[in-house]
């Protein structure tokens, strides 16, 4: 059930924007709205939104925006009190909905990771995860791709607003091409498409360049990974191959994460 | 506070999360009996372990990968992991002039969005004391529209060339998946020439109209200096103090310090120390080779702030940054007229054990990337030196002279002007790091 963010009896419904471990690219998709933003921040009380702005409102905000992955100890505290100051929490972006790029380290020893990076491992305060903000708090929608497609952005805070589900299609990345009318870059030249198992958002971009989906926008519901596995096969891609596919941008969210575990293990067979 | 004003006490200031910033990180400065005691640029960015992941992982992701570092500059982490990739596969010098065009191309759209979004939504309001774009855009609404406009075109261009503005998807080792079409090139044309107008406007306004601190200081200016273009995607690595190394010195040149205070690096010139990359550096360096429009313009804008090439002082990288965008402007104009498809959009590789370094300029100053790879083409070692990491050993520097300044002040005084002046270097934290927390006490 959706209920209308109400605006306070003083004023207008205030928004939050945070960022956590990313690259600032997913918050950026609002500055990016350059002809709906004056209008968007006329609608709302951009109340804390470092990026943008100096000034900070006190909480409770109507509106959080969460980007990011949760990775050190710090953050891992401060998305509680987030939780608590936010009516309705949004993770936005593939750091946040399924732990982001930087995931991979959950695959890997985080001590070896440091010494690797820093001269003095011993000043680097973090977790041997990056998890997504669902891990740790109850969140009230996912908005899904690296980065998030700034309309979607628009459209769930414009929803939030007027008290209605927001209109955020969930289907394959392969219905988009075949509406487009794009030639299928899986069947017609053999390229190792995710394009079948991954969710919508952002329009068949890459097909539409030419080159195959790699999965920014993460696992579609109930994908059927196993059978576009087999197709992989057949064109002679590795376990390897297929294991490093799913393993990228939202390679900790589940089935990607599964599927990929079952890749290594025939690659180590 | 009462006590604010008691320089015979010692104070420390605490700087809180810094805003209008492109990540996360904090300022200390504490003083005793009225000196400056410590200056210390927190850096508090999670790390993010790229160069350990990357291992492993085929080279032809690596332009996907490490475009995730900076949402705000994809194009120059693409743009030197491409670069740096083509010499380790030995492509380097087959790689098409049409798709060196492209390139500069794609890197003029992204100067022109950031340096807009800088200029106009990030630094501005510090000049005309506002706390942020949005209440500034209350008072000057037809600027701040026409900065939207300017950034939407930047953006429009990244879009055109590679897909979309964050994250682009059609840049690989070798050039590009697919070209860009003729007929979407004239149909940036238009709005591309307009909005170069519109810059040339708005250069001379903030060149006229603003208050430029006076704060100068003998900084080592580095930046990229090929012979016949406006840095962006090649050229040697000079100096203003006689550093003219290749691009794969670089790594050699720099040493790269771990402090316990930052997550990001601090950068120093062997032998030598601190040094500033970026439009400063650029213009400095470069101001001869810039686009006839911008090269025009400069004399009105040196004029309008009295004072001559060579900048010492970080508060005029706003002017530097609009004279570059004006230049991106003016530049992305002329090959997007003489546009022809090219013949192909990439250079065939064939994966093989190799290494290869290269740096281009990000709008924040250079981006050097070092890799080398096993023979089927994984990553066997990645080394990443982001613009803001080299830039922050200058800003706490600059830090020292301005703690001195602002000694008298309140507290929110001080924490503004100091902000103002870490906001000169644009700094964009998430490269490594994120910013800033303002905390200043007596002791």
């Amino acid at each position: 059930m959706v209920e209308q963010i109400k605006p306070p009896s003083n004023g207008r419904p205030k928004l939050a924007v945070y960022k956590f471990s990313s690259c600032d690219g997913c918050q950026l998709g609002l500055l990016n709205l350059e002809d709906e933003l004056l209008d968007l921040v006329g609608q709302v009380e951009v109340a804390y939104f470092l990026e943008a702005r100096r000034r900070e409102l006190p909480p409770p905000y109507d509106i959080g925006l969460v980007e990011g992955s949760i990775s050190t100890p710090e953050e891992e505290h401060r998305i509680h009190k987030i939780r608590h100051d936010c009516k309705f929490l949004v993770a936005i972006g593939a750091c946040a909905t399924s732990g982001g790029i930087q995931a991979l380290r959950n695959y890997a020893d985080i001590e070896e990771f440091t010494r690797c990076v820093y001269a003095n491992p011993q000043y680097i305060r973090t977790l041997d995860t990056a998890t997504p903000i669902a891990s740790h708090v109850f969140v009230d929608f996912e908005l899904r791709g690296c980065p998030v497609n700034p309309h979607q952005l628009l459209e769930l805070v414009s929803s939030a607003l007027i008290g209605r589900k927001p209109n955020i299609p969930t289907h394959s990345i392969c219905i988009d091409c075949k509406r487009r009318g794009l030639a299928c870059v899986l069947v017609s030249q053999g390229q190792p498409c995710l394009g079948p198992i991954t969710h919508t958002g952002c329009g068949a971009l890459c097909p539409s360049f030419g080159r195959p989906c790699y999965g920014c926008y993460g696992p579609m519901d109930q994908p059927n990974i196993n059978s576009l596995g087999d197709r992989f096969g057949k064109q002679g891609r590795k376990p390897r191959e297929i294991k490093l596919m799913l393993r990228s941008f939202n390679g900790y969210l589940e089935p990607f994460k599964q599927a990929s575990e079952h890749y290594e293990r025939l690659e180590q067979a | 506070m009462s006590d604010s004003n008691r320089p015979e006490q010692a104070r420390t200031i605490r700087v809180g999360a810094l805003a209008r910033v492109e990540g996360e990180g904090a300022l200390h400065l504490a003083m005793r009996d009225g000196k400056v005691d410590l200056v210390k640029l927190e850096i508090y960015e999670p790390p993010r372990f790229f160069e350990a992941f990357l291992r492993g992982r085929d080279f032809r992701e690596v332009p996907d990968i490490t475009a995730r570092i900076c949402g705000i500059c994809p194009v120059a982490y693409q743009m030197s992991a491409c670069h740096a990739l083509e010499k380790a596969m030995s492509i380097a010098n087959d790689v098409d002039p049409a798709i060196r065009t492209l390139r500069n191309l794609l890197y003029c759209g992204e100067w022109i969005e950031s340096h807009v979004l800088h200029i106009f939504m990030l630094h501005l309001p510090d000049f005309l004391g506002y706390e942020s774009a949005i209440s500034m855009a209350a008072d000057h609404a037809p600027t701040v529209k026409r900065a939207l406009r300017l950034k939407k075109l930047g953006n429009a261009i990244v879009a055109a060339v590679a897909g979309r503005c964050v994250h682009p998807i059609n840049v690989c080792v070798g050039g590009f998946y697919s070209p860009l079409s003729e007929q979407a090139a004239a149909g940036l044309l238009p709005e591309t020439r307009a909005c170069l107008d519109e810059m040339c406007d708005l250069t001379l306004f903030l060149a006229q109209k603003l208050q430029y601190p006076d704060f100068e200081r003998d900084y080592e200016f580095v930046a990229l200096c090929p012979d016949n273009e406006y840095p962006m995607n090649q050229g040697r690595i000079k100096s203003s103090r006689g550093l003219n190394i290749d691009q794969q010195e670089f790594g050699e040149a720099i040493e790269e310090r771990h402090v316990e205070h930052s997550t990001a690096l601090h950068a120093v010139i062997k032998g030598r120390g601190s040094y500033m990359v970026g439009p400063l550096s650029r213009l400095n360096l470069n101001a001869d080779k810039l686009h006839q429009r911008a090269a025009e313009l400069l004399p009105k804008v040196c004029k309008a702030v009295g004072k001559e090439l060579p900048w010492r002082n970080n508060f005029l990288s706003l002017p530097a940054r609009a004279i570059e965008t004006v230049h991106s402007l003016a530049l992305a104009a002329d090959i997007l007229a003489a546009y022809k498809k090219p013949a192909r959009s990439f250079v065939p590789v064939t994966p093989r054990a190799g290494a290869g370094a290269h740096g281009t300029e990000a709008p924040r100053g250079i981006c050097w990337h070092r890799y080398s790879t096993g023979p089927t083409g994984a990553i066997e070692s990645a080394r990443i030196i982001p613009p803001t990491a080299q830039n922050q050993m200058t800003i706490e520097e600059d830090l020292w002279k301005m703690a001195e300044q602002v000694k008298s002040l309140s507290d929110d005084q001080a924490c503004h002007r100091c902000e103002h002046l870490i906001r000169n270097y644009d700094p964009c934290i998430s490269c490594s790091v994120h910013f800033l927390k303002f905390d200043r006490r007596w002791k």
